[in-house]
């Protein structure tokens, strides 16, 4: 910690503005004159290779069965209602929606506490901590599933949304983790030592000057918890033993049995599981990249 | 309970004098980080530390439900059988690995191709990026789900390429050990690629701009800007996301347990398929425990060369 800041650091000056590229400049620079062609084509090919898995599960979704058309014409809604009624998808997305939304507020909370404080301060355990989060890594979720089990069995919450939420939640903290504590790094802590001679404590000053600035680091992290706990599986296939309990990939898979694999269901399944991360997604994904350069993974 | 073992005793301080504080600013500064990462420390240590930790305590024991009376303590049994006596255990090995290996870099080849296209100023760039990004949010099982209605026999991607002439009806690219490979593979690019573009799209905003001006008064091509600016700029990140990747990559299980469930004739199963298949079909808990706490080991030994590579937590804030 630095000592208190000489008053008006907070409003420190910008740096002063480098002066503007020579107007007259005629070409453009070497890094900005791909030739078009070079960008378009290599991206239209990988865009067709992105966007015909999606199409061919919206066009088996709305295509009534048995049609062997490559055009979405005549559309069908039964394959839906059949999914969600009587494969009881409505009660899966339910299921995953809750989990994902608690794993999302679970995760942030306590992945921002915990990346505030190796941030922030010097602690005698700090290095071993962050080493512990490194190594967590490269724990594979699968290949603790018995001992998992057993826990939440002498928890009494086998097959309960609580225990999948807090196994999502744990093997979601350690990168989140990372991730805040970059972003908080970049955020000058002078900034928060003028507020706290403004008369804030170290918890409202947190709150009013840090936490805006966060916010798009803090998207970025929520949304992956998110993401990760709506998308995971095996968590939820051996914890949640009721049907009505299930989520939406265990779901999916049970609509997948090898050869009579009713596909018109499976695909309305899968447009259904993509929908909630497709919006989250499109909401956060000029986010993302900044998210993840700020934080970035680089220590 | 990291804050009461280690928190040193503040050394001439009035006993009142820390709990007036506490009261002001929320907890007295010295503890204050510990209470932070206490609730992610203790999550992590009931959650990942002790799980861990019993896995290699079962991997010395027979245990088994299904079969009572032969439990109890095993000694090394379980990993000498792993390596002299256990007819899926290499093959399991050897294919994780080639998995990984074509896997990450392949992802690695296209995603740095393709963050380097999408950092290019183009009309449209924003929708582009949107579109090659989105299957990032997709993920195992669904990824899994889209591409058994594209290899499916009867109504997939074959059945029309057949109408065009090429190749027959009714192949079926996941049944068949040919082509389930390069099936899988694809599949898993598919969603893949875009997570590792990401990942280095984010580190090439960081290039500073100014050091190809220069370059360019000196008159290096594109290719040579490439070589000796770019790559090594962001030479750590692809490093890290490598390392991180093949990780993920050797440990998921969601897509491949549903896209071919480790088939036809075991010809996909990673050893994470083999083990969760020991301990949840065949309940071999003590059994699979000892292949986890192998796989565990490789495992630590990426971490480590990760460490080596990164100096992760050098240089604290």
């Amino acid at each position: 910690m630095t000592a208190a800041p000489a008053p008006g650091a907070a409003q420190a000056p910008p740096p002063p503005d480098r002066t503007p590229p020579a107007a007259g400049r005629k070409r453009r620079p070497a890094w900005d004159e791909v030739p078009r062609w070079q960008i378009y084509l290599p991206l239209g090919i990988y865009l067709v290779f992105t966007l015909v898995p999606f199409y061919w599960i919206l066009l088996f979704a709305v295509r009534p069965a048995g049609s062997t058309s490559l055009l979405p014409w005549p559309m069908t809604t039964a394959h839906f209602e059949k999914v969600w009624t009587e494969r009881s998808f409505g009660v899966f997305f339910q299921n995953s929606l809750l989990i994902g939304i608690a794993v999302l507020v679970m995760t942030t909370v306590v992945a921002l506490a915990g990346g505030y404080a190796l941030a922030r301060f010097d602690f005698r355990i700090k290095k071993g901590f962050m080493l512990a989060l490194l190594c967590s890594q490269f724990v594979p979720g699968a290949l603790l599933l018995v001992p998992l089990f057993q826990i939440f069995a002498e928890l009494r919450m086998i097959n309960s949304l609580g225990s999948v939420i807090i196994a999502e939640t744990v093997f979601q903290l350690p990168l989140s983790m990372i991730l805040i504590s970059g972003f908080i790094r970049n955020v000058p802590y002078s900034l928060e030592e003028a507020a706290w001679v403004d008369g804030c404590n170290r918890f409202s000053a947190f709150r009013i000057v840090v936490l805006p600035l966060l916010r798009p680091g803090l998207v970025a992290v929520g949304s992956f918890a998110f993401v990760h706990a709506w998308n995971h599986f095996l968590f939820a296939l051996m914890f949640l033993s009721s049907q009505s309990k299930q989520t939406i990939p265990v779901g999916l898979n049970t609509l997948m049995g090898a050869d009579s694999v009713d596909l018109g269901a499976l695909a309305a399944g899968g447009v259904i599981a993509a929908v909630p991360v497709v919006i989250v997604f499109a909401f956060i994904q000029k986010w993302l990249v900044t998210g993840f350069s700020a934080g970035a993974v680089k220590g | 309970m990291a804050s009461a073992v280690t928190s040193p005793p503040q050394a001439g301080t009035p006993q009142a004098d820390p709990a007036r504080r506490r009261r002001r600013t929320g907890a007295a500064p010295r503890r204050l980080p510990y209470l932070l990462i206490a609730p992610a420390g203790l999550l992590m240590l009931g959650f990942i530390a002790y799980p861990v930790l019993s896995v290699f305590y079962y991997s010395l024991q027979h245990y088994n439900p299904t079969k009572p009376w032969r439990n109890g303590f095993a000694g090394l049994d379980n990993f000498t059988r792993i390596f002299t006596d256990d007819p899926h255990f290499w093959g399991t090995l050897s294919f994780s690995l080639k998995w990984v290996v074509v896997e990450v870099t392949l992802q690695l080849l296209f995603g740095l191709a393709l963050a380097l296209i999408v950092n290019q100023t183009f009309v449209g760039r924003a929708l582009g990026r949107a579109l090659v990004f989105s299957p990032w949010a997709v993920s195992g099982v669904l990824t899994s789900a889209i591409w058994v209605l594209l290899y499916n026999s009867q109504t997939g991607i074959t059945r029309y390429l057949a109408d065009l002439g090429i190749g027959e009806y009714g192949t079926s690219l996941l049944s068949d050990t040919a082509t389930v490979f390069p099936a899988a593979i694809v599949a898993d690019l598919w969603r893949g690629v875009p997570f590792f573009a990401i990942l280095i799209l984010a580190d090439l905003q960081s290039v500073p701009k100014d050091l190809y001006e220069a370059a360019e008064v000196d008159g290096a091509g594109r290719i040579r800007q490439f070589l000796h600016i770019t790559l090594p700029h962001i030479r750590d990140a692809i490093v890290l996301s490598t390392l991180l990747r093949a990780v993920w990559e050797f440990n998921n299980v969601d897509l491949l347990y549903t896209l071919t469930g480790g088939g036809p004739a075991g010809e996909t199963t990673t050893l994470p398929l083999y083990i969760a298949h020991t301990s949840v079909d065949a309940h071999n808990f003590g059994y699979a425990s000892a292949l986890t706490t192998v796989a565990f080991v490789i495992l630590l030994f990426c971490s480590m060369v990760y460490l080596r590579l990164s100096k992760f937590g050098g240089d604290g804030k």
